[in-house]
């Protein structure tokens, strides 16, 4: 069955200009009669609720943190793009969006991205009359830097804090509105399920996560922002309490699931350390502006090194191989990140990794402490050829943009990266696949909407570097208070939604079944024990590089597993109380569900295209090869009971406005 | 190594809690604190025993959800850096090491290391912002410029986490060196200035029916604080405080 996005006729430039002016309303009066529910407070969840607040809506806003400022939308660290050209490089709305579309390898509804790139410019401006502080020039006016797969700046940024300041400032915003108590905000709540009533979304099931009592929550809509599922591999860049649970659950009462397979590997992380590694970090992409990526030619130097009979500073230029530089000239090491990450790969898979397990390459900022050194040099007045008074100038412009960044890698290994280059290696960071929305940010379930990272529709198959933070607030500012009206229209005489409703009674009555099986399960196993398999099978099958071999053999073990999960596993304590076993072993169900989703998702997507690379479809330089003729859709899959039965909707895409072309960076 | 931990258990916040010793062995130095934690909590789980709750995130040192009181010290021994971001590294093998929740009148425990810090949001609520609503006709961002300087030190202020290392490490359980950065952020920004005045009285009203302590400049928060915010916000906000009476 094909799906209908809903996207407006005409031009892709006037799309969003001529629905605005022509959708539903709902009046002032109105909006004080109609409740809306946000689930998550990262950067969409807190700007949605704040903008629905401060238009009208009476809303509630849910977080399983202790707080809506700890969402981890707060570790963004790199920036936010915007096309306002304030460098006057020749960006624009067009070019933003092409950038988007190219980098999202052709992948993303056209007409979504454009309408992103023409809100970005309001994000700065909002965000600045926030107060929030973004880095400045001397002349007092906004400072911008440069992201992979683009060749302009217009990242704007907050040293590498950025989504820090970003969330706080809408954090600000919703703290206003519940001091006005036009957000009632429930913190350290948990979306158990979704209520469905005559097929609309009529409320939500949370868990107290304090006291554990189950609550029923009515509303007319339901907005789902729950961020991204990257924990399904165990270890990621994902906070430890990041989860698809309230995707998941709205999937399995009629949603559908759109592109699970496309994940962002991160390229630039620090590498695992040992079994022990419960989370992995990530170093910005920005460090990729001033950072050099290389291993060594030599394999013999490699060997020395892993030994530590060699130390990478000694290793000299012309033995280093700089191969982002020599295999992309025109990108070099601002290459979009999929294409970064499996230059990596490539490079430890041929035994080139430069740490003892094998899995790590150079990003060296030796040139560029040098460079910025002696520039200071020059405007000071003093020696250029002073090598260790440059160095000590470089270091300094490098820590005052990166400080940070290095503060904490030196935390983390243990090594001054001022001195060394640091060692990192990808790991996964973002999902782009999410819940199917139509262009109104509607899922199939009438009344349920998902933005941000929980949704599907502005990366493609691959996302831009400093694009996430943009979308999370395109959608909850600018994006979604806008076309929420549309449905709600119809609401203003339905008056409140009842608790009591059957359909409510029966959410609920499920929910309790299934927690008191998990702790009256008396199993053998931990949550995490599950939890780190099911990550192992992800990275191992579906990880940077994929077969059909691997991905039959992950669904086949998944399913194994989930079933050994509902058999065997042991959550201590009660349901009655703070139970942080009992929270986990909720979310790491619906991940066992999710992962069979995607390798089935990934096993039928046989083409590769940007962070999806299946083997099978390679060029002879082992570029990924896309296939347009077939694979030029969405695949959106609706829930039958179990993953392995889950039907497949076709979204179309169609390209208007850009070319379709081969994606290449050289 | 093999250590020895004291931790702080308390069932749930009007359970009376206590102290328990427990044994823990062959733990990395490469490790973090708080993956030695689960660590102890998987071998307490295969015991039969309830496992030990706290508080955490994002493990990168930026969400200020972890909170531990460690050894004496907020995050624990290291500086500048969460509880999340204490690698193993700074203890030695054979040590014991007690770990106990952020205390404060105005942070209630919910269960063992886990407290309630819903204050802080309280406090931000009564005007931690700037009254801009979402219209989409804002100002262009480059219509004001800022001093660079100014930008800057709003920014170092606004890197506050909102961890409440600084109550936990007062003697009085003062939660000036929090308030203070909100309002020295925005105290800084001409964004900030319009609702200046009623911003400080507002924090500060809100500050004291929480039950932090007042300030006695013994600038502890300062030396425990994990993203090093300034005393100097709290100069800046009793000026700021200063003036608003005055006005007021």
């Amino acid at each position: 069955m094909a799906l209908d996005s809903k996207t407006p006729k005409g031009p892709v430039a006037d799309k969003w200009t001529n629905h605005k002016s022509k959708i539903n309303l709902v009046s002032p009066a109105n909006k004080r009669l109609i409740d809306v529910i946000v689930v998550g407070t990262g950067l969409a969840g807190a700007s949605a609720s704040a903008t629905l607040a401060e238009l009208g809506y009476n809303v509630k806003t849910f977080c399983f943190q202790d707080s809506p400022r700890r969402a981890h939308s707060i570790a963004a660290q790199g920036g936010i793009n915007a096309a306002k050209n304030y460098q006057g490089d020749g960006d624009s709305t067009h070019r933003l969006f092409y950038d988007t579309i190219k980098g999202g390898d052709y992948r993303s509804r056209e007409a979504n991205v454009h309408r992103l790139a023409e809100v970005s410019t309001n994000i700065i401006d909002q965000c600045v009359a926030q107060g929030v502080p973004f880095a400045r020039d001397y002349g007092g006016l906004l400072d911008n830097r440069s992201f992979g797969g683009v060749l302009v700046s217009r990242t704007f940024y907050a040293k590498g804090q950025t989504g820090q300041q970003l969330l706080l400032g809408a954090y600000s915003a919703m703290n206003r509105q519940i001091g006005r108590g036009k957000i009632k905000m429930y913190n350290r709540h948990e979306m158990m399920d979704l209520v469905v009533v005559d097929g609309k979304a009529r409320g939500i099931i949370a868990r107290n996560l304090v006291d554990g009592k189950l609550e029923r929550h009515s509303a007319h809509a339901v907005v789902i922002a729950s961020g991204g599922y990257g924990n399904v591999f165990f270890l990621s860049t994902n906070a430890m309490g990041s989860n698809v649970s309230a995707g998941w659950k709205i999937h399995k009462k009629g949603a559908h699931f759109a592109n699970p397979c496309f994940t962002q590997i991160h390229p630039t992380c620090i590498p695992v350390s040992g079994d022990h590694q419960s989370k992995l970090t990530l170093m910005s992409e920005s460090l990729r502006n001033d950072g050099r990526i290389w291993v060594p030619k030599n394999i013999e130097d490699v060997k020395s090194i892993r030994e530590g009979k060699l130390k990478a500073t000694e290793i000299t230029e012309e033995n280093r191989d700089y191969y982002l530089e020599r295999r992309y000239p025109a990108f070099g090491n601002l290459v979009p990140r999929d294409v970064a990450s499996r230059a990596a790969k490539e490079r430890c898979d041929a035994g080139y990794g430069v740490n003892k397990t094998g899995e790590a390459v150079y990003l060296d900022f030796a040139a560029a402490i040098t460079r910025y050194g002696k520039e200071q040099a020059h405007v000071k007045g003093l020696d250029e050829n002073d090598s260790a008074l440059v160095k000590k100038l470089g270091q300094g412009v490098v820590r005052s943009k990166y400080g940070n960044l290095f503060q904490m890698y030196e935390k983390i290994v243990d090594q001054d990266p001022y001195e060394m280059p640091m060692m990192i290696y990808p790991a996964v960071h973002y999902t782009m696949g999410g819940v199917w929305v139509d262009y109104n940010l509607m899922t199939s379930i009438p009344g349920c909407y998902a933005i941000g990272e929980a949704n599907f529709s502005d990366h493609g198959a691959n996302r831009l570097g400093a694009s996430a933070l943009m979308q999370g607030l395109a959608d909850g500012y600018f994006v979604l208070p806008y076309t929420i009206g549309d449905y709600l229209a119809d609401d203003i005489r339905t008056g409140k939604i009842d608790t009591s409703l059957p359909e409510f009674e029966k959410a609920e009555a499920a929910v309790k079944v299934q927690l008191e099986s998990f702790v009256n399960n008396n199993g053998k196993n931990s949550v995490d024990y599950y939890h780190k398999k099911l990550g192992k099978i992800m990275w191992d099958k579906c990880g940077m590089s994929r077969n059909k071999k691997a991905l039959t053999e992950a669904i086949a073990e998944i399913s194994a597993l989930r079933k050994d999960f509902y058999k065997n596993v042991n959550v201590p304590g009660t349901t009655k109380e703070f139970n942080e076993q009992l929270a986990k072993a909720g979310r790491v169900a619906d991940f066992l569900e999710l992962g069979e989703l995607f390798a089935k998702d990934a096993l039928e997507r046989n083409e590769s295209c940007g962070g999806h690379f299946r083997e099978e479809s390679q060029t002879p330089e082992g570029e990924a090869l896309r296939n347009d003729k077939d694979f030029t859709f969405v695949s959106a899959w609706e829930y039958k009971g179990e993953p392995s039965k889950a039907k497949l909707h076709k979204e179309e895409l169609k390209y208007e406005e850009i070319e379709v072309k081969t994606r290449s960076y050289k | 190594m093999n250590l020895t931990l004291k931790v702080w258990r308390q069932a749930n916040a009007k359970a009376k809690g206590n102290m328990e010793n427990y044994s823990i062995a062959d733990i990395s130095p490469d490790m973090s604190f708080l993956e030695m934690m689960d660590v102890l909590n998987e071998q307490l789980i295969g015991q039969g025993i309830d496992p030990i709750a706290f508080d955490h995130d994002c493990r990168e040192g930026i969400c200020g959800m972890c909170s531990m009181f460690i050894n004496g010290e907020a995050h624990g021994p290291d500086r500048l850096v969460t509880t999340c971001q204490l690698h193993m590294r700074k203890f030695k093998d054979g040590d014991t090491i007690t770990i106990e929740p952020f205390r404060a009148l105005a942070f209630p425990v919910i269960k063992d290391l886990t407290v309630d810090r819903s204050a802080f949001d309280r406090v931000q609520q009564a005007g931690g912002f700037v009254s801009v609503n979402t219209s989409g006709n804002t100002q262009d961002a480059n219509a004001i410029p800022i001093a660079k300087h100014d930008a800057d030190k709003a920014f170092d202020a606004a890197a506050c986490i909102g961890c409440g290392a600084c109550v936990a490490s007062c003697k009085n359980a003062s939660a000036m060196l929090f308030v203070s950065a909100k309002v020295s952020q925005y105290a800084l920004l001409p964004q900030g200035k319009v609702e200046a005045t009623d911003r400080v009285m507002n924090m500060v009203k809100q500050m004291d029916e929480e039950g932090f302590g007042n300030c006695t400049n013994t600038g502890a928060c300062e030396v425990e604080c994990p993203k090093g915010i300034s005393l100097e916000n709290i100069a800046r906000m009793n000026r700021e405080y200063l003036f608003a009476s005055l006005k007021g």
